[in-house]
This record gives structure tokens, sequence and C-alpha cells, in this order.
């Protein structure tokens, strides 16, 4: 499986992280390596056999609705890059 | 011997008896620390004002009458488990200035039974590696020849375990994390079954693969360290409400009445010659020791296992790290708007072994591929799960190699993703079927370590323990310490 470049540009906005040139070369030929490699799984035949997600038994787990303590907003806010008024603050999302 | 080359039960006693004190003991590590630590790299943060003043605490409830097997001993963690007040960095520029606002539980568990934290653990960025070539910081080697690799991700904390920078650590298991760099510095490591101990405040990789566990002198220790962080906990829906046993208890040196398999497709072509001796004479001493061996095991899926791991664990990371945005917490880079900002945080504030991995993810989940990949993978997990219960239908226990090679040399592997990737060959199918999987040291190939591991069914730590006490026993591989120096010839 070979991966274009605009395949990987288009990976890059949907996971949001920007590439360098350099990167984008390198990044498209090892992914298009290994996902070759990754052919072997279409030997495997996985009719009628369910997924898994998770390895054990899961049920839904939902607590008690009670208020319990939490953190104080300063502790939260310590490691922000950027906060205003006990607020994150970020760039405009609507342009 | 030294005071740093004790193990946690060696120590305890001497802390019981008075002979020795906390104090002393966490000093004694410290100047280890110092001794070692430039030719090693093994620590990322070193906190020893927390360690003397949690030494000193020790000693005063140890005079009381009121320790534990843990308290006043020396631990190093993995630096992906969150300890309020000290910087949890996963060895990532994302993180190098993160102070966690809580304590992840093991952590607390620990505190509560005394522990004296000497630091924090080199590792593989975001615990993404096989070789710790890929922290963001610097190259943690090996200390049976410091041109190797001390294995990944966990490696910092096995290299500091092997020299006495450490009593213990914790590590973490995502893919062979604990197991791998166990048996490359010839060290005692557990992964847990999935869900036996709480992964609450372990920054998150792949969360249906990720296990905290002990990383050891002997097995022992790894059973004391177990009986204080297994068990269930509200704050980790995936943990498993399942008695916690005194798995001290386990530790009997015979293996009368085991019956043991030795699953043939993890003599992995491209196999170490040297690797696959040392196997078989520690399968031969398990014999010996009264076990029944079967060599003609097999879980016939194994092949698959590496390609369904590496594509469900980017999967889940590239999700899990979504959360790095530059707005929260960690590293934040400026930007023209919202979405250029953001990219910029995550084009430089991730290493490229964590960008391969999200792209890789992100592929995998994308429009058009989720069936050909994801859901596939997922309809091999299950497949490759069925294999190992059919097996511990017919036996107690499954032992393989660690790892088809003995530690390689730095720069090996690092440009050739795939070939690290093939390193965890051995080590990865245990964490797709959730099982847990204990290695000890089993002997040296041209004077590099060799690992042996035992794989069980779920929640059969105890056998697992059992198993590596009497080879243990029986053997002295695990008593050897490491010479810290570069070797000349070439293991290859």
């Amino acid at each position: 499986m070979k991966l274009s470049r605009e395949e990987v540009l288009h990976i890059s906005t949907l996971c949001r992280m920007s590439m360098s040139d350099a990167e984008l070369k390198i990044f498209q030929e090892q992914i298009s390596n290994i996902l070759e490699n990754f052919e072997i799984l279409k030997e495997v035949d996985t009719t009628d056999v369910p997924p898994t997600a998770y390895p054990i038994h899961m049920e839904n787990i939902i607590r008690e609705d009670k208020t319990a303590p939490c953190l104080p907003q300063s502790d939260i806010l310590a490691n922000a890059p950027h906060q205003e008024e006990g607020y994150f603050r970020v760039k405009a999302v609507l342009d | 011997m030294k005071l740093y080359d004790l193990t946690i039960r060696q120590s305890h006693e001497l802390l019981k008896k008075g002979e020795v004190s906390s104090i002393e003991l966490t000093k004694a590590v410290m100047e280890r620390i110092s001794e070692v630590e430039e030719k090693l790299h093994a620590i990322v943060t070193l906190t020893e004002e927390l360690a003397l003043r949690q030494a000193q605490q020790a000693d005063e409830r140890i005079r009381s009458g009121d320790s534990t097997p843990l308290t006043g001993i020396p631990a190093l963690l993995k630096d992906n488990m969150c300890t309020k007040g000290i910087r949890t960095t996963c060895s990532s520029r994302m993180l190098e200035n993160f102070v966690p606002p809580y304590n992840a539980t093991v952590v607390e568990k620990l505190g509560d039974a005394g522990v004296v934290i000497v630091g924090k653990g080199n590792m593989d960025e975001f615990a993404m590696g096989s070789s710790n070539e890929h922290s963001a910081f610097f190259i943690t080697h090996n200390p049976w020849d410091l041109s190797s690799v001390p294995g990944g991700s966990s490696g910092g904390p096995a290299a500091a375990v092997a020299t006495g920078e450490t009593i213990y650590a914790l590590g973490s298991d995502t893919g062979g994390s604990i197991r791998q760099p166990a048996g490359f510095c010839s060290i005692v490591g557990l992964k847990p079954t999935y869900g036996r101990v709480s992964r609450y405040g372990l920054v998150a990789f792949a969360s249906s693969l990720d296990q905290i566990g002990p990383l050891t002198k002997d097995v022992t220790d790894s059973a004391l360290v177990m009986n204080v962080i297994a068990g269930y906990d509200t704050r980790d829906s995936t943990s498993v409400n399942y008695p916690v046993p005194d798995y001290t208890k386990a530790l009997i040196p015979d293996l009368k009445g085991l019956k043991l398999g030795i699953p043939r497709e993890y003599f992995v072509e491209g196999m170490q010659k040297g690797v696959e001796e040392v196997m078989r004479t520690a399968i031969a001493k398990l014999e010996e020791l009264g076990a029944t061996v079967d060599w003609e095991a097999s879980l016939p899926s194994t092949k698959y296992a590496l390609a369904a791991y590496y594509i469900i664990a980017p999967s889940e990371a590239m999700a899990n790290l979504a959360r790095y945005d530059g707005v929260k917490y960690g590293y934040s880079h400026d930007g023209e708007n919202m979405w250029d900002a953001m990219e910029k945080t995550r084009q430089f504030g991730f290493g490229p072994e964590v960008k391969r991995r999200i792209i890789l993810g992100t592929y995998a989940l994308s429009a058009g591929y989720y069936d050909a990949y994801y859901l596939k993978a997922q309809k091999v997990r299950t497949l490759i799960m069925q294999e190992f219960q059919q097996a511990f239908e017919h036996y107690d226990a499954l032992i393989t190699p660690t790892s088809p090679t003995v530690p390689f040399k730095i720069g090996q592997k690092v440009d050739d993703p795939l070939q690290m990737y093939l390193s965890d060959v051995c080590t990865l199918p245990i964490n797709i079927g959730g099982i847990p999987g204990l290695v000890v040291p089993a002997g040296f190939c041209d004077g590099l370590p060799v690992g042996m591991q035992i794989l069980g069914k779920p929640f059969s730590e105890e056998t697992l323990l059992r198993i590596g006490y009497a080879y243990e026993q029986a053997t002295d591989w695990g008593q050897q310490r490491p010479p810290i120096s570069e070797r000349e010839n070439d293991a290859s």
C-alpha cells in the first residue's frame, strides 16, 4: 500500500499536526513500508469473527450521582500555557 | 554486598532489625546514582530532597513498629506516572514542564506503604519505542554494554534497577515495555493481567493494552510489589474487581504437577542462535524442577500479532494524544490562528516515533480504511485471544523467549521503524490477549542478557511467579551484576 504525498498531507490535517517537507517525505516512505507489511492480515479469514476492543469483559460503570471534592481551579490552571482571569486563554475559534 | 545491591526483602529485614536505616539506604542509592548515572542516563528527574524526607518519615514509622515490606525502600517511577508536585514528562518536549496536580493510584498506594521516591525514570517518548532511543532528552545505556540499548520503553527504570540506582522500579507495558527491558538488563519484570493494576494517573498511550507492573531484582520482590499495587480502583473503570492474593505465598521452589507449553511460533525465523540455546537450557531446567514440558504447543495466529498490534496501538494512541493541543497543559507553539498554533504545537512538541504512530493510527481509523485496518486488526485480536484461551486449557503456562535477540547496538535500528517493531514480536501478543507475562534472567549470549518469558491465563500471576521463583532458586543468573562498561565485541 503506497501512500501518496497528498494522502500524507490529508492525514496531517486530520490529526492537526503540521509537517516539514522533509518529514512529509520520510513519513510517506516509512508508513508506506509499514502498511505494505500489514498486508499479511489479508491472509486471515475473519468471516464471522467478532472484533475485540478490550481483552476483558467490560460493562458500563456509572458512579453515584453525588458531589465529591475536586481539584481547585488554581491547580488545574497552573499548567496552562496561557490563562486569564481563571480561564484557559485560546486564540479566536471563529474568524 | 553494597546496600544499593540489596533486594526489597533483604532491605526490609535489615530495616526491621534496625541494622540499617532508610536514610542510610537512601543515601547509598543516591551515592550510587552519582557514581554511575553519568554513564547510564537512566533518570529524568532526581528527587533527592523528597527521598530523604520520605526516608526520615519511614525511619520513624519503622521505629514505631508500623512498617510494611516496602516501608523506607527506594523506588524509581517511570516518568509516565503522575506524581503530585513532581514533573512528569513522558520523556517528551510536550510535557517537559508538566507538574501533575494529583498522584497516580499506584503512587498513592506506594505512598501509603511508605515509599522513598528517588526520581522519575527515562523512557521512550510516551512509551513508544523498544530501545529508549526515542526519549526526547537523552538515551539510556545498557549497563551490560554501554554501547547497546537497555530496551524500552521502560529502559531507564530497568537499567536503574540493574545497577542499584534504585532498589526497585515501576514500569508500564503496552507491547513489552516492562518485559523487554527487564530481559535486556537481566532483571525481573512483570506485566500483570489487564485490569489487575489501576491505570489511573498513568499517562495514556493505548488504553486497551497499557498496564503498570514491577521491575525488580528478583521474583520475591516482584510478589512484594504486586501485593501493594494490585487491586480494584473505582477511578479506573477498566480495573477488575478480583481478589488480590498474597503473592508471596505462591513462591514454592518446585514445579511438580505443572504442565508447560513451548509455542513453536515464538522461536521465530531470524532468532539469534545463542538466544535459542539459552532458552533450551532454561526449559530443560524447568523440566528438571518437576514440570512437564510439551514442545509441540502452537499458537498459529502469532505471525499476525505484530501487524494487528501496530494498527491497534497507534489507533488508540492517536485518540489519546489528541489532548495535546497546547491549551490545557504542555508545550504551546504560537501560530497565525487557532488551528495553526495547534498544528505547530504538535509538530514541534512530539518526536519522530510519536508522530509516526499518530499518522499510522489516523490513517487506520480514517474514512475508507477503518474496515480494512482497524476493524480487521480487532478481529485478528479475537483470534489471538481465542488461541491463548485454548492453549491454557492444556497448559498451566507457556514459556517463550522475551526477545529474538540480545540487546542491540545504539543506533542500529532507530532509523528503521519496522526493524524496531520486530524486536517486540515475542512480547506484544501478550498485551493483545490481556494476559500476564513474567520475565526472569535466563542466562547470557556473548556476554549479553537473555530473558525467559512465562505466560499464563488471566489472573494467573501466582503461577508465573512460582515458575519464575523456582527457576531463580535453581540458577544464579539473577544474582549477576552488570559491569557498567563498554563491550568490545559485536554481539550480533
